[in-house]
C-alpha cells in the first residue's frame, strides 16, 4: 500500500518536490525508520534530512514522536520546527 | 462546564477587522464582561524586510488550532473564542494571527489568549519565509526555543 509523504517549508525546498507516494519496504515500523530510510534516498533527501532530531512529524495531520509506528497511515507530513503565530 | 462554546477556526489568505470579531463574539449578549484580543503583525527589523511569507499545512492547520480551542474552553469558562491565522504573502505592520477570547471575568479570557498564543507558536503547523526589501529571499524564520518554554509553563503549573 502507498503512503503519502508531504513535504513543508525547507524539508519541502531541500527534497525538491511537496509530496510523494512512497511503498515502504518492509522492516520500516516507525517514524525514525523511515527518516533513516529516506535519508538513504539520495542528496536531496540526505541534505533535507542531515539532522533527523530536529524535523518534526505528523501522521494523519497529527503531531507524533519519532517512536511512533506508522502502520497504518495514510498520510505522513515531515517539516522543520513550526514559526506560525 | 460550558461546553456548549463552539471555538470559531479561520485559516484565511485574506485580512481580519479586529472590531468586527469582536463584535461577532459579543452581539446580542449580556453575559460577556470580559473580552481579550491577541493581534499579531507582521514585524520589520531595521527595513530589510519586504514580506513574510507563512506556509501552512491545509486540513491540520485547521484541525491542529481547532484541538488547541477546545483545550482552551474545557481549561477556561469561556464564552466565545475566535481564532484567525492567515497565510501568504504579508507585508509588514499587516495582521498575521488574532484570537479573540470571551468570558464573564478577566482572568479566564487573558489567560485562555495567552495559552492560545503559546501553543500556536509551537504547534500550529505555519511556517514563515522572508522576502528581503532588496528583493532577495532571507530565508526561513528560526523556531526559538523560548517559544516552547513558554509553552511548557502551561502543563507544569499543573493547574
Amino acid at each position: 500500500m502507498a503512503t503519502k509523504l508531504i513535504y513543508f517549508a525547507w524539508v519541502r525546498e531541500r527534497i525538491g518536490k511537496p509530496e510523494e507516494d512512497v511503498e515502504l519496504p518492509a522492516g520500516i515500523e516507525t517514524v525514525a525508520d523511515l527518516l533513516r530510510w529516506l535519508k538513504s534516498r539520495g542528496e536531496e533527501y540526505e541534505n533535507a534530512l542531515q539532522y533527523p532530531d530536529v524535523i518534526r512529524v505528523a501522521i494523519n495531520q497529527e503531531h507524533v514522536g519519532h517512536r511512533e509506528k506508522i502502520a497504518g497511515a495514510r498520510e505522513i507530513a515531515l517539516f522543520p520546527p513550526m514559526t506560525g503565530g | 462546564m460550558a461546553g456548549a462554546v463552539v471555538p470559531a477556526i479561520r485559516i484565511q489568505r485574506e485580512d481580519f477587522d479586529v472590531a468586527a470579531e469582536i463584535a461577532g463574539l459579543t452581539r446580542g449578549r449580556a453575559d460577556i464582561g470580559a473580552v481579550v484580543t491577541f493581534s499579531g503583525l507582521c514585524r520589520d527589523e531595521q527595513g530589510a524586510l519586504s514580506a513574510l511569507e507563512l506556509e501552512h499545512y491545509p486540513g491540520m492547520a485547521e484541525a491542529e488550532i481547532g484541538r488547541i480551542a477546545i483545550e482552551a474552553v474545557e481549561r477556561w469558562p469561556l464564552q466565545g473564542l475566535t481564532v484567525i491565522h492567515r497565510h501568504g504573502k504579508i507585508a509588514p505592520g499587516e495582521n498575521i494571527v488574532l484570537v479573540v477570547a470571551a468570558s464573564a471575568h478577566r482572568q479566564a479570557a487573558f489567560e485562555a489568549a495567552n495559552f492560545l498564543m503559546d501553543y500556536l507558536k509551537s504547534r500550529a503547523p505555519f511556517w514563515k519565509k522572508e522576502h528581503l526589501a532588496d528583493g532577495s529571499e532571507g530565508g526561513w524564520v528560526e523556531a526559538k526555543e523560548a517559544d516552547d518554554h513558554a509553552a511548557d509553563r502551561w502543563t507544569k503549573q499543573g493547574q
